[in-house]
């Protein structure tokens, strides 16, 4: 129903009749070569306005009245094609601003551009980028001892930024060894964690031992390598201190993180807080513990899963004036 | 592949053991069998779990597995002698280890053996949550409790139906009302439901008329074997959380209900069994940790039923587990994906660590 709405706006030719219009054309030309008896293969535009200037003797004045054979792509002005569906959703995406082949044509242009500054990028970080990665900047004092001079922290900020414009530069591999200068290493984070050490039984069996904290709650565990998947805590089966289903999840992430989870038995205890508390606790325990279980790069695994990092949060005070932590009284406007 | 064929056994064998007793041996231990619409109807108006009750309506079939406690107990019942005193068994467990489940089963055995059934299906409901305490019509130092003993009576008459008939008695009520002698039993399990007043001393009566006439006549119509289940025995010992109207505290020896059956608990009668099982989860003033019988029951429990026959039940052992999480996944319950590969199953032994009922709640969100 919507076509009725549409406007006609000016004459649209459809791409068929303008392919016809380019057919008749063509024999047309040949004809008119095989009149004026010369070859059609050879037959040039000019030879064709010649031609019908001969044939058709006009007299206007106006040039552009006058009869005229050209080629329909001359003829015809170039138009857009219908620019919608059936249904009047246009085809492209920017029709609605109105010039949508400019608009498409700055967005090429710039898509341009972004593919060249990536190449760039690339070009200019293929020396230097191994050795940026893991380092940092020095810090003032450091750079104070380089220079055995004293600068402000604003000097030491424009220095740090007439660095980074250096290093933007494409070819700045060039002064490699000169910007090392002023980088300095970091230290891999995962070396940092000292590995519990692995104990063995009169039996054989494999077992180490581990603490862990959190809020007030302290647990200490004994992972043992024997096979089954029992797990008792404080003499008690962990079912009955851990009711809660969520409290035992937490005992079951490290080993289901490494995937072993029927291989140990968890001997462990612990005191203080709540059950929430001690079952993070435990858990931090456990992940210690499994450390010297596990190869190097699942501790690094481990590691930036979380399940290392001992958690800091701890009851906040409660101040004056106020009814908690940060609950305040309430409010009376007067 | 081993799963596979153990699965394959599983379910042929679930289709194909109905409920005959004779043939369920060890070595169906941890396979399911199926409890007939009927019998559950008859057999169980009040006696199931409330979860498993809600777990036959899901699944249309009320499916029990077999485990060896059940069958130890069956086997005794099997070679007791039953003209002398009556064995004690008491069921005891950690809690949710399946002990109701176990004496449900020996109870369906039971049934199909045509016994007589007295189920008390929880003690623990008669000591605390009453509304009504009236003090006794009969004694004057004790109080009745018309509902309960009403409900019961109801109940026992829909699982004992071809009893009713048979067994004959005679009693005084109040004044007014007493049943004459030759009366079958159902006219006096009628009178308790109607009359409300009078239901706890109906109770009683039934009880004590079971006891006389169990061991009784051994051959011809009147023959029949008692079996008393109570669950929740250490209601009848430990303390109750109903007050007298003078707001002191009720000792379940004060109760009607709870003084027949401890007469019931005593075997000087003859002719039947005893069977029990003790719960942590309903009872008042005891620990969670506690599951012995020791513990649970108390001296005075302990001492009364001394000598019993103690049947420990567990949590899942390796095949039981494995047959309850194939028995699972037959029925469709497991729905997320991941439950059904080799690292589900193993997460799931870890959270319930293979607790029949913590297995249950984990699998009904999955």
């Amino acid at each position: 129903q919507s076509d009725k709405f549409v406007s006609a706006g000016p004459q649209k030719f459809t791409q068929e009749f303008i392919d016809k219009q380019v057919e008749e054309f063509e024999v047309g030309k040949r004809h008119l070569a095989n009149m004026m008896g010369e070859d059609p293969e050879t037959f040039t535009q000019e030879d064709i306005d010649r031609s019908i200037a001969y044939l058709f003797p006009s007299g206007l004045f106006e040039k552009r009245a006058r009869p005229v054979m050209k080629h329909p792509d001359e003829i015809f002005p170039k138009q857009t094609a219908i620019q919608w569906d059936a249904e009047g959703r246009p085809f492209h995406f920017l029709f609605y601003t109105g010039r949508q082949s400019y608009y498409s044509l700055l967005h090429d242009v710039y898509e341009k551009i972004l593919a060249i500054e990536r190449h760039q990028d690339k070009m200019r970080n293929k020396g230097l980028f191994t050795l940026l990665t893991g380092s940092r900047w020095l810090l003032k004092e450091e750079i104070e001892e380089y220079l055995v001079e004293n600068i402000s922290d604003h000097d030491y900020v424009r220095l740090i930024q007439l660095m980074e414009k250096l290093l933007s530069m494409p070819y700045c591999s060039l002064e490699e060894e000169f910007i090392l200068k002023f980088r300095k290493q970091l230290e891999a984070q995962s070396s940092k964690h000292e590995i519990p050490a692995l104990q063995y039984d009169p039996q054989g069996v494999a077992f180490s031992v581990a603490d862990g904290r959190r809020k007030t709650a302290k647990a200490s565990i004994t992972l043992r390598d024997s096979g089954s998947g029992n797990i008792t805590i404080n003499g008690r089966n962990y079912l009955h201190c851990f009711p809660l289903l969520q409290d035992r999840e937490q005992l079951m992430f490290p080993l289901h993180f490494v995937g072993m989870l029927g291989r140990f038995d968890i001997e462990g205890s612990v005191e203080g807080s709540g059950h929430s508390a001690q079952a993070g606790a435990l858990r931090l325990a456990i992940s210690r513990a499994l450390l010297s279980f596990v190869s190097e790069g699942e501790v690094e695994r481990i590691r930036q899963a979380g399940l290392l990092t001992a958690d800091p949060r701890i009851r906040e005070r409660k101040k004056p004036g106020q009814e908690g932590a940060r609950k305040k009284f309430t409010w009376k406007k007067r | 592949m081993l799963v596979f064929f153990l699965f394959c056994f599983l379910y042929k064998s679930r289709l194909s053991l109905q409920y005959d007793h004779e043939k369920i041996s060890e070595r169906h231990t941890g396979q399911y069998y199926t409890l007939p619409a009927a019998h559950i109807q008859k057999l169980f108006p009040h006696g199931l779990p409330p979860r498993f009750q809600l777990q036959i309506k899901t699944f249309n079939e009320g499916c029990v597995m077999v485990r060896p406690p059940a069958l130890e107990l069956i086997s005794y019942l099997k070679k007791a002698d039953y003209s002398k005193p009556p064995l004690r068994y008491i069921l005891y467990g950690d809690v949710g280890t399946g002990k109701t489940m176990c004496l449900s089963h020996a109870l369906h055995y039971c049934y199909t053996q045509g016994w007589l059934i007295v189920h008390i299906s929880d003690a623990h409901l008669w000591v605390k949550n009453c509304k009504e305490l009236l003090p006794s019509s009969s004694r004057p130092s004790r109080f009745d409790q018309p509902i309960q003993a009403s409900q019961w009576l109801k109940n026992f008459k829909i699982t004992n139906e071809r009893f009713l008939s048979k067994v004959q008695l005679g009693y005084v009520w109040t004044k007014r009302e007493r049943t004459e002698k030759g009366q079958p039993l159902g006219e006096l399990v009628d009178q308790g439901v109607n009359r409300m007043k009078s239901s706890s001393d109906v109770v009683g009566a039934v009880l004590r008329e079971l006891r006389l006439q169990a061991g009784g006549a051994t051959e011809g119509e009147g023959a029949f074997k008692l079996a008393v289940a109570v669950d929740g025995l250490n209601a009848l010992w430990g303390k109750t959380s109903l007050k007298k109207e003078d707001r002191t505290m009720c000792e379940p020896e004060e109760l009607t209900l709870i003084h027949n059956v401890r007469k019931m608990m005593k075997n000087n009668w003859s002719g039947g069994a005893i069977l029990t099982a003790l719960s942590q989860t309903g009872s008042l003033f005891k620990p969670q940790s506690a599951y012995l019988p020791s513990e649970l029951l108390g001296e005075e429990g302990f001492d009364n039923m001394e000598p019993f026959v103690p049947v420990s039940v567990s949590n899942y052992n390796e095949k039981e587990f494995e047959s309850c999480y194939l028995y699972y996944l037959d029925r469709n319950w497991l729905q997320h994906s991941h439950s059904r590969s080799e690292e589900g199953k193993k997460e799931l032994i870890f959270l319930s660590n293979k607790n029949p009922s913590i297995l249950e709640r984990l699998c009904a969100f999955l």
